[in-house]
């Protein structure tokens, strides 16, 4: 029943149907989801909206190696990312993660990994806009940092 | 021919999202493209001598010791941001 759902794309995601599609199979005791969303700020300046840019083929080939990777560690069933590109405006849904797992630590853990990975291995990049300005955002320290920790063991 | 990608900030400074060049002993590393490329003129030398510059090779991340032949597709880009 191990099931990989790897999906870039413009259109919004629907959680609960999202949700069901990974909690058909009774072996699973746990399932953990993530949802990223547009904030109202960033490094304490108003944003208004974000545009997300990718690099097609790249992007899908490494959602797929950190699923691997994912695999590898802790026992799952089902693990659905779902990463959106382009505009979207304050309040809307940028990335979904489930994973389900027959306990709940592995599915807590690699949930977290996955997105961990996917914010420093994934070829996305952020625009913010603010009114008229855009910016790019910049990458974090912080986040390069929660990655590294899952490669030395901890 | 090598097709080379711009994404994010580095496509925008540039203005363009790719070209393609043709192969040859001046572009054999990933290092030597990026010279290469850097030599253009003053503004795709200050883009591309970014010290955050990342270059990926065929779709996998790569360093400034890999090989470039002909056909292959190699991408600059900024550090990423998702999630």
């Amino acid at each position: 029943m191990m099931q990989d759902r790897i999906v870039v794309q413009q259109p919004d995601f629907d959680v609960p149907a999202e949700y069901a599609r990974i909690a058909t199979d009774n072996s699973d005791g746990a399932i953990v989801t993530f949802v990223g969303k547009v904030r109202d700020f960033n490094d304490g300046s108003a944003v208004t909206d974000l545009t997300l840019e990718h690099y097609p083929g790249m992007t899908e080939a490494v959602l797929q190696q950190i699923t691997a990777q994912a695999r590898e560690r802790w026992p799952l069933n089902f693990v659905t990312i779902i990463h959106r590109v382009g505009t979207m405006t304050l309040g809307e849904q940028i990335v979904f993660i489930g994973v389900s797992s027959a306990h709940r630590k592995a599915a807590f853990a690699a949930c977290e990994f996955l997105i961990d990975f996917l914010k420093t291995k994934a070829p996305f990049w952020k625009l913010e806009g603010v009114g008229a300005d855009k910016r790019w955002v910049d990458a974090r320290d912080a986040d390069e940092q929660a990655a590294q920790a899952w490669e030395q063991g901890s | 021919m090598i097709n080379v990608l711009f994404f994010a900030q580095i496509r925008e400074l540039l203005g363009t999202p790719s070209i393609q060049l043709e192969a040859g002993e001046h572009v054999a590393t990933t290092a030597a493209l990026r010279t290469h490329l850097a030599a253009k003129n003053e503004k795709w030398a200050r883009v591309l001598e970014s010290d955050k510059l990342l270059v990926a090779v065929n779709q996998t991340l790569s360093n400034w010791h890999a090989d470039v032949n002909d056909g292959d597709e190699v991408a600059f880009f900024p550090p990423v941001t998702g999630g």
